[in-house]
């Protein structure tokens, strides 16, 4: 069977100082399956916000995706999609959830204005028609009282509301996809949970398929059904969530749950990946990882493909089991 | 409460802003309902005994050489004057967001060449154009003196409303409307343009106080509107020769318009400062 959405080789380009070529995102791969939630994990300027734009073909300009990169939905090539049918698939086929709901909403226009817009722009349908659908959404993403928010604007409602209307307007057509970009990062801890909830609700619901973009490990648990960790512009793990959060194979999957504090257990120093990613420019000809990791030797000069850790579990490190 | 609202709130909080909306409503009313009660301002009466009287006498503001009613004749002129800055300021205020819209939010060639013609086209004078379009015109109609001073009036909005358009451009928001599949006609209509709502209307405002001004002094330089139609400036005119011993006849048309023009630029200052905090 075909997978909802497959992404093979995607590559991202921009023109860097002294004609050169940087790539920040450098050939992910992954598959994406109806009704499941796939993770993607990394810190900033790993290129996990970036491989969401590029998704809907959005990297703002002068980057551009590479003509190689396949993504392909229900087998459906996107990048051979014009821009008339790209605008279909973006809100129509895959809704995207941005980081802070206080700036990805127009300030000027009422929440219903905004949801009802979302739908018109998918849907053959009257104003009052539309409105009548934002109110059910509003509804139906958590919100009191929908009638009367329909007409407030930003400004009058919660960070969690807002999010929340956000979420609305990513489902107003109906899409098969959320792409939801560090959905919970401008939020409270308390709304944090809530949001993942509703977005965990919807998907059951709805039969949705959610790519989730985030730097918290804790989002991850319990929630995604696989993940992928990214770091400069490559996937270097990729398993299910409870096989990486087992027996993590990367040095950098280590390294994450090595600067999460945990409750239970014993009390342990935190230890911190020492430096940080380095900026596209920059990055070795081997294994990208190499000069922060702990357990590099000659090998890492190299670049790792990824090798199969164990079933359905792959890692981009030398000191993983065979060639995948 | 609505933003609309509440910048009319702020408005009328303010007493310059406060006092402007009340004598422009004044002065709308009796635009309105003047000519509904007071002589014809075309009728001339006894042209030897009824011409130059002063005010009071039957004549509220008194009668000007060819014996017409000054009050009629402000009023219909007034009418005029109010229609022709609302008319051409809307539609300078129209052309102007249109090119700022299509500037900004079109990066690159379109958005260069477009602000290239706005610089030139500013770096003329607009009294020198409409001087040299009114001297080669003669009796133009008024339809196209509203034209004329759309036309000559849009450069400054479009360089307002382009700029607050590629500030927005880059938004959040904006990005949002994209990923979720606007394009780009949307995005300038739908989301763009109600983020510049407010500059657009000041200018416009403040435009209309332009217009009136301008529109009187072409007609006093006798440009603009000619006789028999009655209108401020032309009444300023023809009345020079007996400014002495009729003052009456061309303080007052002057007078209104000071007030009109005072009015409006009140009522666009307070708009200013209520809707845009950043150039008060």
């Amino acid at each position: 069977m075909t997978p909802l959405l497959e992404v093979r080789d995607l590559r991202v380009s921009f023109p860097a100082a002294g004609g050169r070529t940087i790539h920040p995102v450098d050939g992910v791969s992954f598959s994406l399956e109806r009704g499941r939630t796939l993770a993607l994990v990394g810190e900033s300027g790993c290129g996990k916000s970036l491989t969401g734009l590029a998704l809907l073909r959005l990297v703002p300009p002068p980057g551009r995706v590479d003509d190689s990169s396949v993504i392909r939905l229900e087998g459906k090539d996107l990048m051979s999609f014009d821009e008339a049918a790209m605008r279909v698939v973006r809100g129509g086929r895959i809704g995207m959830v941005f980081q802070d709901p206080m700036t990805s909403l127009n300030p000027v226009l009422t929440a219903g204005d905004q949801i009802a817009e979302a739908v018109r722009a998918h849907r053959p349908v009257t104003r009052q028609e539309a409105r009548a659908r934002a109110a059910a959404l509003l509804g139906e993403v958590g919100i009191a009282d929908p009638a009367r928010r329909l007409d407030e604007y930003p400004h009058q409602l919660s960070g969690g509301m807002r999010q929340r209307v956000m979420i609305a307007i990513a489902l107003a057509a109906e899409p098969e996809i959320i792409i939801a970009d560090e959905p919970t990062t401008a939020l409270d801890v308390t709304v944090q949970a809530q949001i993942l909830e509703l977005l965990d609700r919807l998907r059951l619901e709805r039969g949705m398929a959610v790519l989730l973009i985030t730097h918290d490990l804790g989002v991850v648990a319990g929630r995604a059904d696989d993940m992928c960790v990214m770091y400069a512009g490559q996937i270097v793990e990729r398993a299910s969530t409870r096989q990486v959060f087992e027996a993590p194979a990367h040095p950098y999957t280590h390294g994450l749950f090595g600067s999460v504090p945990t409750i239970a257990g014993p009390r342990e120093r935190l230890t911190p990946i020492s430096g940080s990613v380095p900026p596209p420019a920059a990055w070795p000809t081997g294994c990208r990882f190499a000069p922060r990791c702990p357990e590099r030797f000659a090998r890492c000069d190299s670049m790792p493909s990824l090798r199969r850790a164990g079933p359905g579990h792959d890692a981009r490190c030398w000191l993983t089991g065979d060639e995948a | 409460m609505t933003p609309r609202r509440a910048a009319l709130h702020t408005v009328w909080r303010r007493p310059a802003g406060r006092a402007g909306l009340i004598a422009l409503a004044l002065l709308a009313l009796l635009a309105l309902i003047g000519p509904l009660v007071l002589p014809d301002p075309t009728a001339q009466g006894d042209l030897l005994n009824g011409a130059l009287l002063p005010p009071g006498s039957g004549h509220l503001l008194g009668t000007d050489q060819l014996s017409r009613d000054v009050l009629s004749r402000i009023v219909t002129g007034l009418r005029l004057s109010l229609i022709i800055g609302l008319a051409s300021a809307c539609l300078a205020v129209a052309l102007g967001a249109a090119v700022g819209l299509i500037a900004g939010s079109r990066a690159g060639m379109v958005d260069t060449v477009l602000m290239r013609i706005v610089d030139a086209l500013l770096a003329i004078p607009r009294l020198f154009v409409l001087l040299l379009v009114l001297a080669v015109w003669d009796r133009v109609p008024i339809p196209a003196l509203v034209l004329l001073l759309a036309l000559t009036g849009w450069y400054g909005t479009s360089r307002l409303v382009r700029a607050e358009t590629v500030r927005l451009r880059g938004e959040d928001f904006v990005r949002a409307a994209e990923a979720l599949g606007a394009g780009r006609l949307r995005i300038a209509l739908h989301h763009l343009l109600p983020n510049v709502a407010a500059p657009i209307l000041v200018a416009g405002t403040l435009g209309v106080g332009d217009v009136i001004l301008l529109e009187a002094g072409l007609t006093y330089l006798g440009l603009g509107i000619r006789p028999p139609t009655p209108s401020l400036g032309g009444m300023v005119l023809d009345s020079r020769s007996v400014f002495v011993t009729a003052p009456w006849t061309s303080i007052f048309p002057g007078l209104v318009i000071v007030l009109t023009v005072l009015s409006v630029n009140l009522v666009g200052d307070a708009l200013r400062d209520a809707l845009d905090p950043r150039s008060a």
